[in-house]
């Protein structure tokens, strides 16, 4: 049944990408969003409308153009800050992406912060984005990382993450939002709760979360909320830090250079406001403003709805992969889960499957999608993985199977 | 029927040539293709005239890679170390006799690189696999 309100092929002609075939005769069926979504034409077009009309550098001249950029640029960081329910628009740090954000906070928050006998606590299922910037810095500073370990069932062990709060020292939880694999979603509020009352703060990555649910960084009362905008229709090198404004006041900068200082002299400089104090060198301009452009298009399709369209859709794939023998679907139940279905066909290498599949014109992920430590868990060198978005259709899942069966026969499995 | 997963690659993914380990064994390196999760360990060994005689090697991961150092396998089995020598990267491309895309050159050469590595030491290795990479 398709949700009323809601028509994915009629949003499909927003998307320029999606009406070309992929091989001649062979339409693209794009089931690859987990890594980076497609774009609408609005975003394409507020883009190209900045190079074409407006381009200029921002905070600086005078000039019309710059005005008019520098008007966009921060037109956008208000729209995202309504679209996260931030309390001020100082809250909303631009950065290159999601993994920027997680290592601007361990380079800035966590330099200044973390010592010797201090604990993070992060999870086995996290992006190596998530465990990298903070293993540099543990070796750097001399503090513990401890991970909550991924149950069977692909959930958190929240009896090991009460157990570590409970153990002391931990100063930072830092845990993402939705799994890139399983699809698990965390429970991020209750996390947080938690969190604040053994003394710590806690980061929630949101770079698989924010594309596909309503996110309010209040409700959560996360300290800092990281994400990508490339994963929700906005341009590559897009991204914002979300930080509780107190903290971020106190946080010293990260990168040095213009548009980071209030006065610059020989002796010693002085830190622009927030969120400029995080901001250092020109900016992404035409990506951010493409960011807002696609927070204005997700608003208006409704995230309640997106989200819905999507529940819809991964339940009825892991339904569907579920008949196809020899095929094992990593992660929780559909109503525990994002719009992900990490898969092996057994007798064909992930790599293999995605190749098959590919010639169908259907492209999905495989490998370990940069969760080496939670692929180790799951005893897997590598998955397949099919992740949706609110222009896939149940049709496009027909293919998948067909796709999948396919596969098989070419290798007598 | 996609060009990569032609007859032979198929029939050597699907039944791999010389699999198991020699041991005693002459020559015995491992390596893995990180990214991927394709991993193979190569023994060998090799006669006073520095001839392949035997030849095992285990390893898991896609078709292409296995596939490849089925190949390779019996390519190399009977020829000298200075033979081998000769081996590069476009010789294991017409061996497979298939399309490598971009994305799938790591795993055509994960079997070349761990018999280059295990003969000849890592630099050889590297020399080898940024060859022509400026050409284009």
């Amino acid at each position: 049944m398709t949700v009323e309100l809601f028509d994915a092929t009629a949003l499909r002609a927003d998307f320029p990408i999606l009406q070309q075939e992929h091989h001649a005769g062979v339409p693209l069926i794009y089931l690859d969003n987990a890594a980076t979504s497609q774009k609408p034409s609005a975003v394409i077009d507020a883009v190209d409308d900045y190079y074409r009309r407006y381009n200029a550098n921002v905070h600086r001249g005078v000039h019309k153009l710059s005005e008019e950029a520098t008007a966009a640029y921060e037109q956008a960081r208000i729209k995202i800050r309504k679209f996260i329910n931030a309390s001020s628009k100082r809250e909303i740090i631009y950065t290159r992406g999601t993994t920027e954000g997680i290592n601007l906070v361990a380079q800035t928050w966590g330099r200044a912060n973390l010592k010797p006998g201090d604990v993070v606590v992060s999870t086995q299922m996290e992006h190596h984005s998530n465990i990298v910037p903070w293993q540099i810095l543990a070796a750097e500073k001399g503090f513990t990382l401890k991970f909550v370990p991924v149950l069977d069932d692909g959930t958190l062990d929240l009896d090991a993450y009460t157990r570590f709060l409970n153990e002391g020292g931990v100063k930072l939880v830092t845990v993402m939002h939705v799994s890139n694999v399983l699809g698990t979603i965390n429970p991020v509020a209750a996390m947080a709760k938690q969190a604040h009352d053994a003394g710590a703060l806690i980061l929630v990555d949101g770079a698989q979360s924010i594309p596909h649910m309503p996110i309010d960084v209040q409700a959560l009362d996360v300290d800092f909320f990281v994400f990508s905008g490339h994963k929700l229709l906005a341009p590559t090198g897009s991204g914002v830090l979300y930080g509780k404004r107190d903290l971020l006041e106190a946080m010293p900068p990260w990168m040095g250079g213009g548009d980071m200082i209030s006065t610059v002299r020989l002796e010693g400089s002085t830190w622009n406001d927030l969120p400029y104090k995080f901001e250092a060198g020109t900016p992404s301009i035409a990506e951010a403003i493409g960011l807002g452009a696609a927070v204005d298009y997700l608003s208006a399709v409704g995230m309640e709805n997106i989200q819905a369209h999507e529940s819809e859709i991964t339940a009825y794939a892991l339904d569907r992969l579920a008949e196809v023998p020899g095929v094992t679907v990593y992660g929780p139940e559909a109503a525990k889960k994002g719009a992900v279905a990490a898969f092996t066909v057994q007798g064909i290498h992930a790599h293999d499957v995605a190749q098959l599949l590919d010639a169908e014109g259907i492209a999905v992920r495989a490998g370990h999608h940069c969760a080496m430590p939670l692929h180790e868990r799951l005893d897997v060198s590598a998955t397949a993985r099919a992740s949706f978005y609110l222009y896939n259709t149940l049709e496009e899942v027909d293919a998948l199977i067909a796709g999948l069966y396919q596969a098989q026969k070419a290798f007598r499995v | 029927m996609q060009d990569m997963y032609r007859e032979n690659i198929l029939d050597h993914g699907m039944h791999p040539r010389n699999r198991g380990l020699l041991d005693p064994a002459d020559v015995d390196y491992e390596a893995n293709n990180p990214l991927c999760g394709d991993r193979l360990r190569l023994t060998l060994r090799v006669d006073e005239n520095n001839r392949v005689t035997e030849i095992g090697w285990d390893g898991d991961g896609c078709a292409i890679s296995q596939a490849s150092a089925s190949m390779l396998g019996e390519e190399i089995l009977g020829k000298t170390l200075d033979e081998i020598r000769d081996i590069d990267k476009e010789w294991i491309f017409e061996m497979l006799g298939i399309p490598i895309g971009m994305n799938r050159v790591k795993c055509a050469l994960l079997s070349l690189k761990v018999l280059k590595v295990g003969l000849y030491g890592l630099e050889e290795w590297r020399r080898l696999e940024h060859e022509h990479e400026d050409d284009e």
